[in-house]
């Protein structure tokens, strides 16, 4: 959450409240959002740091509201971000682990195990499927995120369908 | 037993081996499979594993050598080519991978081609054709030939051609297996749309996403169903959704 949040203040100065609904625009009703307390804890450890810094703005009838903006720091935290390249995604490694020792465990077998592991991510992507048919056909930005969910879950489908092949045959 | 009960489709200890050079190979080793009104089957497996083999003894466009086919209940043991072919009019719908449009008969053509066969009066064949054509967003394309559509616009007219005789039963081999991404989907919303409407559809994919549309899926390896469940469509355990779509640092 820290980053995005900074990229976001990359713009110009917003409040934690703001930063939360561009975050939503953004990346549409799929997204998973993170609830403002959340992102509150988040700039408060980003000021402490040094990457921004907070103003206080006097409001009529309500509280005073924290409005931040990026640091020189915090600036060159993204650009760094930026010149990175992300890691791979990770193999399913705690349904690899089942898989691998179901044999020795005698308490589970791999092809039933894969079947259920089917069905949910079946279900899953029928899930996906949906969010996409709901998401506003103009945000092409949460449709790629969607779309990178479902390509994900087939590419692990398919991985699954190759243990199926390899170990129905030593069965 | 009536019309309104019986399923649509209905097969028994379905068996099929090609015999080629080289050793048989055992496409359908024993099927069992219902299908009742209005439900959209997806039948995946690995390529190789028989699956299309198994759509097309569903289809009649290959015979089983062992095992029967009821269509709404009714046994089609004695059908011989002519009859499958007229079947294939009335009761059953296709679509395949390349499409197999007339190469040389326009968009409309194609469509209403089927309609005049069954031997529905051409003015009927017209309006159904461009109510079709219409509904899948073709209109303007009536008379272009195939070769000039993209791979989705001919899939679409497919799909026309496949329901312009409102088939009970709409067969679907990888219908989007030569197309793109954006074409996937397109096939996927459509299938959808007229699924939502009533129409039994059942699906050959090795595609999940397009699996996904469907409400019942089966596993096909080796020749065999190897696994028959029900997407309800509910939470799945786990963290589900919001664990393949949150974004992590």
């Amino acid at each position: 959450m820290r980053l995005p949040l900074l990229a976001l203040l990359a713009r110009g100065p917003a409040h934690g409240y703001e930063l939360k609904q561009d975050l939503e625009q953004l990346l549409g009703s799929a997204y998973p959002q993170p609830n403002v307390g959340q992102i509150y804890v988040t700039l408060g450890r980003l000021e402490k740091s040094g990457l921004i810094e907070g103003e206080d703005v006097e409001q009529s009838s309500r509280p005073n509201k924290k409005v931040y903006h990026l640091t020189d720091a915090g600036r060159e935290a993204l650009r760094a971000w930026y010149e990175e390249t992300a890691d791979e995604p990770r193999v399913r490694d705690e349904f690899f682990m089942k898989l691998a020792l179901a044999p020795q465990t005698g308490l589970a077998d791999q092809i039933a195990l894969i079947n259920k592991q089917r069905r949910q991510y079946l279900n899953t992507m029928r899930e996906l499927s949906k969010l996409a048919a709901a998401e506003d056909r103009d945000n092409r930005i949460a449709h790629l995120l969607i779309e990178g969910a479902m390509l994900h879950l087939q590419a692990d489908l398919d991985w699954l369908e190759r243990c199926q092949e390899e170990l129905e045959d030593l069965q | 037993m009536s019309e309104s009960t019986a399923p649509v489709l209905r097969a028994e200890g379905l068996v099929k081996t090609h015999y080629g050079e080289g050793a048989p190979a055992h496409a359908v080793r024993g099927v069992d499979l219902s299908v009742a009104r209005g439900e959209f089957v997806a039948i995946t497996g690995p390529s190789g594993a028989g699956k299309s083999t198994l759509l097309h003894l569903l289809g009649g466009l290959q015979r089983p050598d062992k095992g029967s086919i009821w269509l709404d209940g009714e046994c089609t043991d004695g059908y011989d080519e002519a009859r499958w072919a007229v079947e294939r009019r009335r009761r059953i719908g296709i679509v395949f991978q390349f499409f197999n449009l007339v190469s040389d008969l326009s968009v409309a053509d194609n469509v209403e081609l089927p309609a005049l066969l069954a031997g529905v009066p051409p003015k009927q064949a017209r309006a159904e054709r461009e109510a079709l054509l219409e509904e899948l967003g073709l209109t303007g394309k009536e008379r272009s030939v195939p070769g000039e559509l993209s791979g989705g616009e001919q899939q679409r007219v497919a799909l026309a051609r496949a329901l312009v005789n409102h088939p009970p039963l709409l067969l679907a081999d990888e219908p989007a297996g030569s197309l793109d991404s954006r074409g996937t989907r397109e096939v996927m919303r459509l299938l959808s749309r007229f699924h939502q409407r009533g129409q039994t559809i059942v699906l050959v994919t090795h595609d999940a996403r397009l699996a996904s549309a469907a409400d019942r899926v089966i596993s096909f390896f080796d020749g065999r169903i190897v696994d028959d469940a029900a997407l309800d469509g509910g939470p799945s355990s786990g963290k589900g959704i919001s664990g393949v779509l949150e974004l992590k640092d």
